[in-house]
């Protein structure tokens, strides 16, 4: 019984030090490294693929996207929900993915984090030198969808705050609440300090900008949140987003990035005429008919393709 | 460099382990939620367990309820709860003692019911009280058992309790998270090295205290009639038969 249960310690040491092994060995390079481009980067030839990142406004973009092409009988392959930049930017160089919905001011940053551009025309022109060979933008929307500092209407209410300027004169402690990464940007607390000189306290909640922050900024657990301005939820919890008169936030218009060798000019007309048309105001109202009347991506880029006209 | 040496590089950073923020304060969160959410679920459950192992009402309601709970989403429960009980630590602690509960009662029912019948009608027959028949009996045969269960459930909380910092609840999550926000893999796996090591520090004190808690008296008579076993495992060896060991 004893040999059994040493030779039982002894498999499972083995497949220890195995699985430790394989760890190091997946470890040793980088984790997110594409070694296979399987996508072909000739474009012109076969549909044109076009992502989306795993948040549902960015999938509504792409949809009107592909709609739009499709109107104009070119070819698309849908690739939603792909995830995070480490994930789909490495896609769009290699072309496996050619055409991509972004917001310049977070894609500048990515690419430049120390970036001192901040507002849309500024942020634009930098995003055009800062893209690496192989990828550019398109024109950019009009539509922003970027991060803003909320509250509810009655704490703009009783402090008189409606701008972020205003906020220094709150006597009560503030805390900000938000993604934990928030904490280190250059618009967190420390910005806050020092464009404003309003001190917060900081409470991380990973919703980005969810229901949970919204219940907290509610229970009064935090006075002060993050949510992209495009988000529905601002409209309908009833909250007020402060002004940034001195351009706190970066801008962050939405833009098409797109791989140069599917950047034909067909293509090109198509989704720049999508962009002019895509007003801040439609990008809250199409993201409102996802949350808040849960229809599908597919048939909100249709109604609004419709509602435009363009083609 | 090798993102493992990097990993390890980071937890060994004493920027990174000390103070209020740094991973030592974390760790302890972790360790805070994984047996406060035990000792809770252990309050409920065992009871709850020894009283449908020993009447053996209820076990269809127990065996089903434990499974169902089993296959909840850990973070969907979060968020629902965060939604009620507001951000910081009580949804987190609540959502762990949900998980810890199945494993336990699991644990605590079935180790009654793997005590041998003719080792209770002996017991009754040497005119033990009920009383007696549970807490001399019973409850130390199946103590093998209860522990296996208590030894799951903490592992399986352990491990979930990096989900607490989606709330607000701190606990060693909150590197991970911020980990991938700004991509900083060292720390992601720094932090995931923590939460690993822990797991198996504590499973490893469990399966020994498994063996320490076998009756001496079982133990000498199991390894004498090993091979005249009747069909019925014995519950006395304290092995999960259930685990298939």
């Amino acid at each position: 019984m004893f040999t059994a249960i040493k030779k039982g310690r002894l498999v499972s040491g083995l497949v220890a030090v195995s699985a430790v092994v394989a760890l190091a060995g997946c470890a040793s390079s980088d984790p997110l490294d594409t070694t296979s481009t399987s996508g072909s980067s000739d474009a012109a030839s076969g549909p044109i693929v076009i992502g989306s990142q795993a948040y549902y406004s960015n999938e509504i973009i792409a949809e009107i996207y592909a709609q739009a092409l499709e109107a104009n009988d070119i070819e698309v392959t849908r690739q939603f929900n792909i995830g995070q930049r480490d994930a789909y930017l490495p896609a769009l160089e290699s072309g496996e993915v050619q055409l991509f919905p972004e917001y310049t001011g977070n894609l500048l940053q990515y690419y430049e984090p120390d970036t001192t551009a901040k507002t849309s025309d500024d942020v634009y022109a930098a995003l055009a030198g800062a893209l690496p060979e192989g990828l550019e933008v398109l024109d950019q929307s009009p539509a922003t969808d970027q991060d803003s500092y909320n509250v509810t209407k009655e704490f703009s209410e009783a402090n008189g705050v409606t701008s972020l300027a205003d906020l220094s004169k709150v006597t009560t402690p503030l805390t900000l609440g938000g993604n934990s990464e928030l904490q280190t940007r250059p618009y967190g607390p420390d910005g806050l300090k020092s464009t404003y000189d309003v001190t917060v306290g900081f409470t991380p909640i990973e919703d980005s900008g969810g229901p949970l922050t919204i219940q907290a900024l509610k229970d009064n657990t935090v006075q002060l949140v993050n949510i992209y301005s495009a988000d529905p939820n601002i409209k309908t919890s009833g909250l007020v987003t402060l002004a940034d008169p001195k351009g706190l936030f970066l801008a962050s218009n939405v833009v098409p990035l797109i791989n140069t060798d599917a950047a034909t000019p067909e293509v090109t007309e198509v989704i720049n005429k999508v962009s002019a048309a895509l007003t801040a105001e439609d990008l809250v109202d199409l993201n409102s008919q996802s949350v808040n009347d849960q229809e599908s991506a597919d048939t909100i880029a249709k109604n609004w393709l419709d509602k435009v006209n363009l083609f | 460099m090798n993102l493992f040496v990097e990993g390890f590089a980071w937890i060994f950073d004493p920027a990174n382990y000390s103070g209020g923020q740094g991973w030592i304060v974390r760790l302890l969160e972790q360790l805070a939620y994984t047996f406060g959410a035990t000792a809770i679920a252990l309050l409920i459950a065992v009871p709850l367990g020894y009283l449908v192992g020993h009447t053996g009402r209820g076990r269809d309601l127990a065996v089903s309820f434990s499974g169902g709970f089993r296959a909840l989403p850990s973070l969907g429960v979060l968020i629902l709860l965060g939604l009620g009980l507001g951000i910081g630590f009580k949804a987190p602690l609540l959502t762990f003692v949900i998980i810890a509960i199945p494993p336990i009662l699991a644990g605590a029912y079935a180790g009654f019911e793997a005590v041998d019948r003719k080792t209770i009608d002996a017991a009754r027959a040497v005119g033990m009280t009920e009383w007696q028949v549970v807490t001399r009996v019973e409850i130390p045969l199946g103590l093998p058992l209860l522990i296996g269960g208590i030894r799951s459930s903490l592992l399986q909380v352990v491990a979930t309790a990096t989900l607490a910092a989606y709330v607000s609840g701190g606990a060693l999550g909150v590197f991970i998270f911020d980990a991938f926000a700004t991509r900083n893999y060292p720390e992601a796996l720094g932090a995931s090295i923590l939460v690993t090591a822990l797991a198996l520090v504590l499973e490893g004190i469990f399966a020994l205290l498994q063996k320490l808690v076998v009756p001496r008296g079982v133990v000498a008579k199991e390894l004498k009639d090993v091979r005249q076993r009747s069909s019925r495992p014995l519950a006395a060896a304290g092995v999960p038969a259930q685990e298939g060991k």
